[in-house]
């Protein structure tokens, strides 16, 4: 005050970085309406991820391949270990388990369309096996979840590879709720369970406890299904070098790795934001624990949670994956969040790009919905071209990636061929400092 | 008669033998002889035919039946008829922890007592236990029926949807959203069948009924805890 009397330059108004406009918000959301927020999607906070790590390219000890002309192969095989029937993919990135009822049934067939013509694989969801997914799916990975909803053994036997879900990144050690606007008729006949309420998707198995019992599951599973199918577990990014171990002595074929960028239909903010791992965090722990257990590349591991470019499919790989799988971005490229839908977007009081309230069954693109007017917006054949093209160019940039490393195959990126912009990167995925040869932590250094 | 000593032929020949049964087969009664606790025995059946095993089995036993009658003459481990879609499972003895869980259809009879967690979310499956059952039974139960003709142990129907529970004994305590309702005609009528089904001789008057109070169907942050 006395600054401003003598006109002399005030102190301008400092935000709180602790206390900052989204924080305060929050808070008044919150004393208003006494719940918390949930919300679909994945960690929306900046975490180190891919974009972290760079390729080092060829020089005169790396030789490159030519760009566009020299083989570099991107096919790979999962469920090596035990199945009779191996999935075999003609590209590297899957498609991540999301259900119907979160989905409507066009969005599962659009991914279904996609993933066939990208020659890959499609994965279902909580709420079971739509016909609609099944009949345009090659190649379908059905997901064992603790609900059950719609589990049945004649589904087990007509997919392809069966995921065990013991968690996912978005919520490891969480359940999940299916609001009560997108229970149709149909939904509400596939899980048991009356039109309208709430459901409720445990957070645990209701059959077995701790990894003894998930071996005897496994052993179920097979003995039904003849011991053809692939069984992959998948877990959320929680305590990957332990849960890896454990996956793999329980009998996986394929372990799903998911971090917390990954997405949910539905789960409290508080859970998708503080819970668990990023990906970057989780991948060389895995890898670390198949190559103790002398099965790095004996069990396949897919990992999942931000996967977005080709770029960061080939860094996963480089890390140690086998497989990518995408979830958000398979969305995106079938048209959630569009811009074109702004001013609907502004009417539900958010923007396209921010739009995460996939549980309230009003998506302006037709595809987290169960309305039946706004399904009719979403085509799922042109869904299934679009993509189709996007899994396309992944695998042409991580082609290109790899070939500038002088790889004949996505297969055959290493750790060696990266190095990492910041210390949290490098620690995490165990990748030298750009510059070094060090990373927080490597062996025989101190820090 | 068709006999089959899992011991000496092997858990994984005895599940394909029983696989390749088709509706029309004429080997229909089987008879498992030295079961020994083993698991995931008889599991996965998609048959009308009748299995009979002569001694105590492990986890799953019977586990996603459909159409076969299978009978355990000794007691079972851990999830016993899980996810049963149709057809009977019968035991003679006891069964351990998750018995019927997630089960669609078919009848579950335990002749003995059941241990924690009997019919856990389960979804259709009718299931009648002559003895007791154990703590958090029928959580989160959503269709189906369950009879008790002993005693339920705690938390009985906890998060309860629509599965109906009829307990002729005491129970320890209910589970959050599980209260007693009126047994009316049609409930005797219903118990009446499913004892008779379970071979039970006790009368349906003696039995209260338990369901859903419906408080938990949509979501309220009063009722977090």
């Amino acid at each position: 005050m006395k600054d401003e009397q003598n006109g002399a330059p005030r102190t301008l108004p400092i935000q709180s970085a602790t206390f900052s406009n989204p924080v305060n918000a929050e808070i008044r959301r919150a004393s208003a309406t006494g719940i918390y927020d949930i919300r679909g999607g994945g960690a929306k906070r900046k975490l180190p991820h891919f974009d972290d790590l760079l390729f080092l390219g060829a020089s005169i000890s790396r030789y490159p391949l030519e760009g566009y002309r020299e083989r570099c192969d991107t096919n790979v095989t999962l469920g090596t270990r035990f199945a009779k029937n191996p999935i075999q993919l003609d590209i590297p990135v899957t498609i991540a388990g999301m259900s119907f009822g979160a989905l409507s049934g066009s969005a599962k067939e659009a991914l279904g369309r996609g993933a066939t013509m990208a020659g890959t694989s499609t994965t279902t969801g909580d709420g079971g096996m739509t016909e609609e997914e099944r009949g345009h799916s090659n190649k379908l990975v059905y997901q064992y979840l603790p609900s059950r909803y719609g589990m049945n053994p004649d589904d087990l036997r007509r997919c392809d590879a069966i995921e065990i879900v013991v968690g996912q990144g978005a919520k490891p050690g969480g359940g999940g709720m299916l609001l009560g606007q997108k229970i149709s008729d149909r939904v509400a006949e596939m899980r048991n369970l009356p039109k309208g309420i709430d459901q409720r998707s445990a957070c645990r198995h209701p059959d077995w406890t701790g990894p003894d019992d998930l071996e005897i599951k496994i052993l179920e599973l097979r003995e039904i299904t003849n011991w053809e199918k692939p069984i992959y577990i998948k877990v959320g990014g929680a305590r990957p070098y332990f849960d890896t171990t454990l996956a793999v002595k329980a009998g996986a074929d394929v372990v799903v790795l998911d971090g917390m960028q990954g997405g949910t239909a539905a789960t409290q903010d508080v859970f998708i934001e503080h819970v668990g791992q990023p990906i970057l965090a989780c991948i060389r722990e895995a890898v670390r624990a198949l190559q103790d257990l002398d099965m790095h590349r004996e069990v396949q591991l897919v990992v999942s949670g931000g996967i977005r470019t080709g770029a960061d499919v080939a860094k996963a790989m480089a890390l140690g994956a086998d497989a990518v799988a995408i979830g958000t971005a398979a969305l995106i490229a079938l048209g959630d969040n569009d811009p074109k839908w702004e001013a609907e977007y502004n009417a539900l009081g958010t923007t396209a790009g921010a739009y995460d309230d996939w549980h309230e069954g009003q998506d302006p693109a037709g595809i987290t919905t169960q309305d039946p007017e706004l399904m009719k917006r979403f085509d799922p054949i042109e869904g299934g071209r679009r993509l189709n093209n996007y899994l396309k160019v992944m695998t042409l940039e991580a082609q290109t990636i790899a070939r500038a490393c002088g790889k004949n195959h996505l297969h055959n990126l290493e750790p060696e061929d990266l190095c990492a912009l910041t210390l949290e990167a490098a620690a995490m995925a165990k990748i030298p400092l750009a510059g070094t040869d060090w990373y927080p932590g490597k062996p025989g250094t101190s820090y | 008669m068709q006999t089959f000593d899992l011991e000496a032929q092997g858990l994984r020949a005895l599940n394909s033998t029983l696989h390749a049964q088709a509706d029309n087969s004429n080997q229909t009664h089987w008879e498992i002889v030295n079961p020994k606790g083993s698991h995931a025995i008889a599991v996965g059946l998609d048959a009308p035919i009748e299995v009979n095993i002569k001694g105590s089995t492990g986890y799953y036993c019977a586990g996603m039946n459909k159409q076969a009658t299978v009978h355990v003459h000794g007691s079972v481990g851990p999830g016993t008829a899980e996810n049963m879609m149709s057809g009977m499972v019968v035991v003679e003895g006891d069964a351990s922890q998750y018995a019927g869980a997630t089960g669609h259809g078919g009848t579950l009879v335990i002749k003995g007592n059941a241990s924690s967690r009997c019919g856990i979310s389960m979804k259709g499956i009718d299931i009648i236990v002559h003895g007791n059952i154990g703590h958090m039974s029928a959580f989160m139960a959503q269709s189906g029926n369950m009879v008790v003709c002993g005693d339920a142990g705690e938390a009985l129907g906890d998060s309860l949807y629509e599965a109906r529970l009829f307990v002729r004994g005491s129970v320890k305590s209910l589970g959050a959203d599980c209260i007693e309702k009126e047994m009316r005609p049609e409930h005797i009528t219903i118990l009446e069948e499913l004892l008779e089904r379970g071979g039970c001789d006790a009368k349906a008057s003696e039995f209260k009924r338990y369901g859903s109070a419906r408080k938990l169907y949509n979501f309220n942050i009063d009722n977090a805890y």
